[in-house]
């Protein structure tokens, strides 16, 4: 030891590694700024192509406005949400049933979500839309009395608004099932067997337990589907309900202004799918919170433009 | 550690009074025959320890007393009342799953890889069961899971979640979650078996205090010195039915039976 130490201290002061400490030179990341140069040339480009465009930019704040651009975007919402929660109810069951220790349910479910998921939701709409067609009057007598708890023609009752709402909303209970079905079996066997373990009834064990700790898996992806049920609502469109897509072609039908209302019409499902966008945030940051409470935390709309940047995502039965 | 009864242990009854009756238990997966008839007895106060190789039937074996599995065929007895049966007459009658957590209230496990609710703090985890199954008002249950947790040397952990504790942490948490059920019994699966060595100790030091203070204990470990300074009861299992039984010093210190001599001399080598 008293050898090395002693070589140490008499070693050259020139040898390598010793001496000052030298300046370093960073490497130059190039590519980034040619990259930068690039997107500034395409969109100056793009921007004078769109300034020379026979378009009047100025309508569009007014169109934004419009009653019935108005009328539009709340039937959208409204279909939307009400679409979707009913899909969140719906797709819980059948994945209840889909796990489920009984045979029968486990099969019934399975068929559920291949029919519901299978058939195209334009098709699902239409036929929903068109059933007066085989059933003139929907009917549900009161057994054993001459009174009907439900008497009514089909076309009375089965208005756009309730074609779209289980056309849309029942296709989705069946992606909802597979998700909700995906969260369930993501969580640890072990938890289930603590819970029992504590005496817990099925009923808690699932709410208490399984279910909170699934809702880390299911929230993403629910949050994506809600944000294609916005966008899925101008399906609605063909069966003459005013959602926002329908609403734009009454209108441009009068003004004739057919580019500046769709665009109107953009900007709205912009600003629909981004308000969706901070309450999955919250969501999610709620239920990761008791799991990692020292999770990142960035600020709210770090997160949304984070999502608007990321590509639509399609779907191949849409 | 401090001096708070465990209440539950031993309670208003003599000790020696039969509290665990297994007879002619019988369990397969598929073709595989995991318990091949096993006959076990646990006296109140008593610590039973089940030794033998893996898939010698202890963990089934164990997850059957509180019908985490059920048996196909055979009984279980826990205080008088058949577990996942109800005695009418001169029959069983199988249980809803409902109607078995209520049995399973009664009995607590330790689990070997801790299974605690990561969504839930350490003081919610220890309270949940009290709060949720038995329905204590939540201000009693905190104060004697706080009580529980200091017991185990946890006192100020109580508002830390699961995943910030070392393994042997969470297994005391475990440990005192199962106790806030004031259980009349209480099952150990291998609970130091996921435990870095260092940690161990930890966890057998509550389980030697427990079994000190009376607490009925049925414990798979691999710890043979735990069996032999802590156990009143050792039964060797192999290949689904019970080898060898009796006392720690009997069949750690004396076997008879050819395998149990294999066993040990594995395991101690």
């Amino acid at each position: 030891m008293a050898d090395r130490a002693g070589a140490a201290l008499t070693r050259p002061v020139d040898a390598p590694g010793d001496g000052e400490l030298l300046p370093q030179v960073r490497i130059r990341h190039w590519g980034r700024v040619v990259a930068g140069l690039a997107v500034l040339a395409v969109l100056g480009l793009l921007f004078q192509a769109i300034s020379r465009g026979d378009i009047d930019y100025a309508s569009i704040p007014a169109l934004l406005t419009q009653d019935v651009i108005l009328e539009g975007l709340v039937d959208t919402i409204v279909l939307a949400v009400v679409a979707q929660a009913g899909a969140i109810v719906i797709g819980t069951v059948v994945a209840l049933m889909r796990t489920s220790a009984n045979p029968v349910l486990r099969w019934v479910s399975w068929a559920y979500i291949w029919v519901f998921r299978g058939l195209p939701v334009l098709l699902q709409i239409l036929l929903w839309y068109n059933i007066a067609l085989v059933f003139p009057a929907f009917s549900i007598p009161i057994p054993f009395t001459d009174a009907y708890l439900l008497d009514q023609p089909a076309n009375v009752i089965m208005t756009g608004f309730l074609a779209a709402l289980l056309g849309l909303g029942l296709n989705e209970s069946a992606y909802m099932a597979e998700i909700v079905r995906a969260g369930l079996t993501s969580v640890d066997r072990g938890q289930t067997e603590a819970a029992k373990s504590i005496g817990m009834s099925p009923a808690k064990v699932l709410s208490r337990v399984v279910l909170p700790q699934a809702m880390r898996v299911i929230i993403p992806p629910t949050g994506n589907d809600f944000i294609n049920m916005l966008k899925g609502t101008s399906i609605a469109s063909v069966i003459g309900f005013t959602e926002l897509i329908h609403a734009a072609n009454a209108l441009s039908s009068r003004s004739l202004a057919v580019m500046e209302t769709l665009l109107a019409v953009a900007v709205w499902y912009m600003v629909v799918v981004s308000v969706a966008n901070v309450g999955q945030y919250y969501l999610e940051r709620h239920y990761n919170a008791s799991i990692r409470p020292t999770g990142t935390r960035g600020s709210v709309w770090a997160k949304v433009g984070g999502s608007l940047r990321t590509p639509p995502f399609m779907r191949s039965s849409r | 550690m401090s001096a708070v009864a465990i209440e539950g242990a031993g309670e208003g009854a003599a000790q020696g009074e039969v509290l665990v009756r297994a007879r002619g238990l019988r369990k397969q997966y598929g073709s595989l025959e995991v318990l091949r008839g096993v006959d076990l007895t646990v006296r109140r106060g008593q610590v039973v320890v089940l030794l033998g190789a893996s898939g010698a039937g202890k963990s089934t074996l164990l997850r059957c007393v509180n019908h985490l599995e059920a048996a196909d065929g055979g009984e279980i007895w826990v205080d008088g009342v058949p577990i996942g049966f109800r005695h009418d007459g001169d029959r069983l009658h199988e249980l809803r799953e409902k109607d078995v957590a209520r049995q399973r209230a009664e009995i607590g496990m330790v689990f070997q890889r801790f299974n605690l609710f990561p969504h839930r703090t350490v003081l919610a985890n220890v309270t949940e069961g009290p709060v949720q199954v038995r329905g204590v008002p939540r201000r009693e249950a905190e104060a004697y899971a706080r009580e529980l947790l200091e017991r185990v040397g946890l006192g100020d952990k109580v508002d830390t979640y699961p995943d910030r504790l070392s393994g042997g942490q969470q297994q005391r948490v475990a440990i005192a979650r199962a106790l806030a059920m004031r259980p009349k019994l209480l099952l150990f699966d291998e609970p130091t078996s996921a435990l870095d060595p260092e940690l161990v100790g930890e966890v057998l030091a509550v389980m030697t205090e427990l079994a000190r203070e009376g607490m009925t204990m049925i414990v798979v470990t691999h710890e043979i010195s735990f069996a032999r300074e802590v156990a009143d009861h050792v039964v060797f299992m192999a290949g689904g039915v019970v080898v060898e039984e009796g006392p720690p010093e009997q069949v750690i210190g004396a076997p008879q039976h050819e395998r149990t001599r294999a066993f040990l001399a594995r395991v101690t080598a």
